[in-house]
């Protein structure tokens, strides 16, 4: 079985993603089969545009439950962007209604209050709460790539891994035991992004000798 | 704090980079790969390509510079210059570009910055707006106009305009070339930046006019510009962005500083 999953979301960027985490160091594959993720020694799950699109898409392909469960087996997994916000309960994404997520993280997507440029487009700091390997090794206020609408709001703080600052602080990773997320895009963030998934590479060796 | 970004931008004919790079000590100036590898080391923020490939035949040449660009560079890609379909939009982000720059193809039909957004979300949607002064228009109440086909053709279309309907169709970002400026290195077209940041939510890149590192500090701070495009001012070695970085943050600007300390990936 793969080391490393990327869970084919059908989104535009995964070949950005395939790209960075090989130049990191790491041994990708790309894969939608339900099999090899569940398999998988540790998964990255890409997104980007429409919440309910992707969230519909997983349904439709039974990735949800895939997900589910390698999370239940305990692999280091890292949602990317939409793939962050996906991990959360609800999206406030549609106007109408709010959009079920997977819940894995007890949390909310909301969209940046008006007066703000929206899209948050650009390069921003990432500053971590708490120690961790994700982020080992890089400056607290490293700069990282961001694009998105919406950000998530975790029900608790203890579960926001590190906050940036636009107009207001907003959690721009999450972390749940092995569940992480980033709202940035390290694919596309330099040196600093290839570093972080260089640490993610080192969790999860060290996932694998336990 | 969100950075201010500085976007150098190639222009690039059959796969080959067009203006010239006199200073830039490299094996093959005119390689894109090469020279966005050279600018990404230099602290820039993302790359824009514009293909001005004229013959069909030419086109396939960018997917090529795209592929092998995004194998050397991890930062955001842009791509412009006669995309015209959703399927070449899905081409080129399969090789690698993170953004598709529309210009005269979605003034012809403004719907395809919809379908690209729909299908692909609006951050990889830019809508490129040319913009040229009316003549006739009062210095109290001034009108832009906006111009296809590479600042050729007159639209008829008022640029202030079109560029609120390009937000409402999903563009993610407004790349805003004034043609006034363009090429007279006297500053960016300060009054035009202002007039459409202050009509849209999106952010704004300024292009067009660059001569002096001030210029880019007014169109961030007076235009209200969120990223400055420049082409000539670094190709010709006016000035280099590790310059320019430390020129806007000494003028209270953020701006991400070029990366060192950290483990080193040769890039």
């Amino acid at each position: 079985m793969p080391s490393l999953v990327i869970i084919d979301s059908e989104c535009a960027n995964l070949s950005s993603i395939y790209r960075a985490t090989a130049r990191a160091g790491l041994q990708p594959v790309i894969s939608g089969d339900p099999d090899q993720i569940t398999g998988a020694g540790a998964v990255i799950f890409p997104g980007v545009g429409s919440y309910a699109h992707a969230a519909q898409l997983l349904v439709k392909k039974g990735l949800d439950k895939v997900i589910m469960e390698v999370v239940s087996r305990g692999v280091p997994f890292l949602g990317i962007c939409l793939g962050m916000q996906l991990l959360c309960s609800e999206s406030e994404e549609a106007a109408d209604k709010t959009i079920k997520g997977l819940d894995l993280i007890p949390g909310r997507v909301r969209r940046f209050p008006r007066g703000l440029p929206v899209p948050h487009v650009g390069w921003n700091q990432v500053v971590p709460l708490v120690e961790h390997p994700l982020f080992e090794g890089l400056p607290a206020g490293s700069y990282f790539y961001f694009t998105h609408s919406y950000y998530v709001d975790p029900c608790q703080s203890e579960l926001t891994l590190s906050q940036t600052d636009y107009g207001f602080s907003f959690t721009s990773a999450i972390f749940k035991n092995n569940v992480l997320g980033v709202q940035f895009h390290p694919e596309k963030s330099g040196p600093a992004g290839l570093h972080l998934l260089g640490n993610f590479g080192k969790i999860i060796a060290e996932q694998r000798q336990k | 704090m969100l950075a201010k970004r500085i976007i150098p931008c190639l222009d690039v004919r059959e796969g080959r980079v067009v203006k010239g790079t006199r200073f830039i000590d490299l094996k093959d100036a005119g390689d894109p790969v090469e020279l966005a590898s050279y600018y990404n080391r230099e602290g820039a923020d993302e790359i824009v390509f514009l293909d001005i490939t004229a013959s069909i035949e030419g086109r396939k040449a960018i997917l090529d510079v795209v592929r092998r660009t995004a194998e050397a560079v991890f930062i955001p890609l842009t791509v412009g210059g006669g995309i015209d379909s959703v399927e070449l939009m899905q081409e080129l982000l399969q090789c690698g570009a993170d953004k598709i720059s529309l210009n005269t193809a979605a003034l012809r039909e403004p719907f395809l910055i919809r379908a690209g957004a729909d299908r692909f979300g609006s951050q990889c949607i830019v809508a490129a707006i040319d913009a040229q002064r009316k003549d006739n228009s009062a210095d109290s109440n001034p009108k832009w106009e906006v111009y296809s086909h590479g600042g050729q053709k007159e639209t008829g279309r008022d640029a202030l305009e079109w560029a609120v309907e390009a937000e409402r169709l999903g563009a993610g970002e407004i790349l805003l070339t004034s043609m006034d400026a363009d090429g007279t290195r006297e500053g960016y077209d300060i009054e035009l930046l202002k007039a459409v940041t202050g009509a849209v939510d999106i952010p704004v890149i300024a292009s067009g006019g660059a001569g002096k590192m001030e210029h880019l500090f007014e169109a961030l701070t007076a235009g209200g510009a969120h990223a400055v495009l420049a082409a000539s001012i670094l190709h010709y070695g006016t000035c280099r962005i590790s310059e320019i970085k430390q020129y806007l943050a000494e003028n209270g600007l953020p701006v991400r500083p070029v990366v060192t300390g950290i483990e080193a990936y040769d890039l």
